[in-house]
């Protein structure tokens, strides 16, 4: 119920780390743990009636065997059993594509229990005064879960614009607008690397041209230079540099890169390295949830 | 730190070039190279993408292969655009390389040269009604791409063909509101779109103004796509079901009329669902209605 309720209060949050505790705490391997978690999905959609509409694919944790060459980089040294196990740096994923019924193309992320809903609008009709004449006009809107949108959601828009721009093939489509809308859901941390995931599953779902994929990968380095990949909030706010990058699916080159806090040049280098690593394991999902998207037509 | 370099390699590695040939029918995402089959031979000896020179500038035995949707001639390349199937089309008469293209799901309609579609005419200014195609600006329609239609002249022509297509056309009787079935003659990326409901030799062909009643209703690209299919048994189905008026637009649209609103509104939920159907559960519900 975990990964199709979007609703969910404390509630929710306790029957996702039951889950994995339990899982956790044998030494299991990536396929079982798939199993279980692709019996419970079949389970619910048999149950919602056999419509093939909603496509929903979860990201199992099968990376832990790629996921052994990180151990150095990252020294588990929680003793709680937090919302990983041990050997895994990026939490569960799950994506939907094509759930809202008005956008041309809409998708929702989820990282751990970071969530972000993206919808598509383009290539579509633009006001005279925000038309440029030789490419299209790609506007962002992100919206939080509580409260107006201030001054941190318009610094993000840009950041997710400028990646979006450097990807989408906007020479094709002049004097039009390509709209991405993001509404935050849940924030658990990572936010910015999981509204990157939407907005580009969303732009693939909506079909506007693009010219490779492209992914968000956050990383925190905390107070003894121990580096984690996708934060929680409680990691985040006790880290003391929070680096988010966003990586294209070509060459995973950089895209994109925002950092807060106080980090070395070594450091950059490291965590830039460890984003790359991760960032194959996001293609690879992105891969498979499409194969299986267009496998059902 | 070279352990991860070296996954890092392995990965960048199955980002290279693949031959067209060898994904055929499978899912290709935005940003995969592929290879036409005139530069394959090059690769297998390299390894490293070298090909031999040909002495023999005119080597090229395929002649000229065709890029379609989704995909973009990148150098000597085609570079995937967007996410669907890939699928090639043999040349029937032995010329050129064949087609190439990316069979994918959208919902928004971009306007292509050629193409029929249902318009839905939103104003009138002069001598051109401004027409909304459901791409991102509303085409032009002048009022003399209509056949028999002079500045002078203006008939009511009135044309039946077979059980399935009725349309009157009446160039006159049309504002704003109304529903238009034509032709793109002038559909690129940097024009104003242009159709016209006439074809290359001055008749109607079909096109027109959609006469009263019936419902339009709007299906994802890929849907029409496989009812216009040649061998599509949906269609013949649902045309024993009930007698209707039926016409598809490339755009998305459908218009669907038949003797009573009831019967008007289960063919459009029909045509919807299909979609999502598999062909049993289609023959299923073919089946309940024909009793019933």
């Amino acid at each position: 119920m975990a990964f199709l309720d979007f609703r969910g209060g404390s509630g929710r949050v306790q029957i996702v780390s039951k889950r994995r505790a339990t899982c956790g705490r044998h030494s299991w391997s990536p396929r079982v743990g798939a199993c279980v978690l692709r019996t419970h999905l079949v389970r619910k959609r048999a149950l919602l009636g056999g419509s093939n509409k909603p496509r929903l694919h979860v990201g199992s944790r099968a990376m832990e065997g790629a996921m052994q060459t990180e151990s150095k980089i990252r020294a588990d040294s929680r003793t709680e059993p937090g919302p990983r196990g041990p050997g895994c740096s990026l939490r569960h994923f799950a994506c939907e594509q094509n759930l809202l019924s008005r956008p041309d193309g809409s998708a929702s992320f989820l990282q751990g229990d970071t969530s972000v809903l993206a919808g598509v609008y383009g290539p579509a009709e633009v006001k005279i005064s925000k038309e440029i004449f030789n490419k299209a006009t790609l506007e962002v809107i992100l919206r939080p879960k509580t409260g107006l949108p201030g001054v941190a959601e318009k610094s993000r828009e840009r950041l997710i614009r400028n990646t979006c721009e450097a990807v989408v093939l906007g020479a094709l489509h002049p004097r039009t607008s390509i709209t991405v809308v993001l509404q935050v859901v849940s924030d658990a941390g990572s936010l910015l690397a999981c509204c990157l995931n939407a907005a580009c599953m969303a732009l693939v779902d909506a079909g506007v041209p693009m010219r490779a994929l492209f992914c968000g990968v956050t990383c925190a380095l905390d107070s003894d230079g121990t580096l984690m990949l996708d934060p929680t909030a409680k990691q985040e706010k006790e880290a003391r540099a929070v680096l988010t990058f966003a990586l294209d699916s070509v060459e995973r080159k950089l895209l994109m890169s925002t950092t807060k806090g106080l980090y070395s040049d070594a450091e950059l280098q490291q965590c830039l390295a460890a984003a790359q690593t991760a960032s194959t394991h996001v293609f690879r999902f992105y891969r498979e949830s499409l194969q299986r998207r267009y496998s059902k037509s | 730190m070279a352990e991860a370099a070296g996954v890092a390699a392995e990965s960048l590695a199955g980002c290279r070039a693949r031959a067209a040939r060898t994904v055929l029918d499978q899912v290709v995402l935005p940003g995969e190279e592929l290879l036409l089959p005139d530069q394959e031979d090059g690769e297998g000896s390299g390894g490293a993408g070298e090909r031999p020179l040909r002495l023999n500038a005119t080597a090229r035995s395929r002649g000229r292969v065709v890029c379609g949707p989704g995909l973009r001639r990148c150098g000597d390349r085609l570079l995937v655009t967007k996410c669907g199937r890939l699928r090639h089309k043999e040349p029937g008469s032995g010329s050129g390389g064949g087609v190439y293209w990316v069979d994918s799901q959208q919902k928004r309609y971009v306007p292509v040269k050629g193409d029929h579609v249902i318009g839905i005419v939103t104003a009138k200014s002069g001598d051109i009604f401004k027409v909304d195609v459901g791409g991102s600006e509303p085409a032009s329609l002048s009022y003399l791409a209509f056949e028999g239609a002079t500045k002078r002249n203006r008939p009511n022509v009135q044309l039946t063909r077979g059980a399935v297509l009725l349309l009157q056309v009446s160039t006159w009787a049309f504002q704003v509101g109304d529903l238009i079935y034509g032709q793109f003659v002038v559909a690129n990326k940097d024009m104003e779109p242009e159709m016209v409901c006439i074809d290359s030799c001055g008749r109607a062909n079909g096109m027109g103004v959609i006469g009263q009643d019936g419902l339009l209703f709007k299906v994802t690209l890929g849907l029409i796509r496989k009812l216009l299919a040649p061998d599509c048994e949906i269609l013949q189905e649902v045309g024993k079901l009930y007698p209707l008026e039926i016409v598809f637009g490339m755009n998305g649209r459908i218009w669907v009329k038949a003797k009573t609103i009831q019967q008007t509104l289960i063919l459009a939920n029909i045509l919807e669902a299909c979609e999502h159907m598999t062909a049993d559960q289609r023959k299923q519900i073919f089946s309940r209605l024909a009793e019933s």
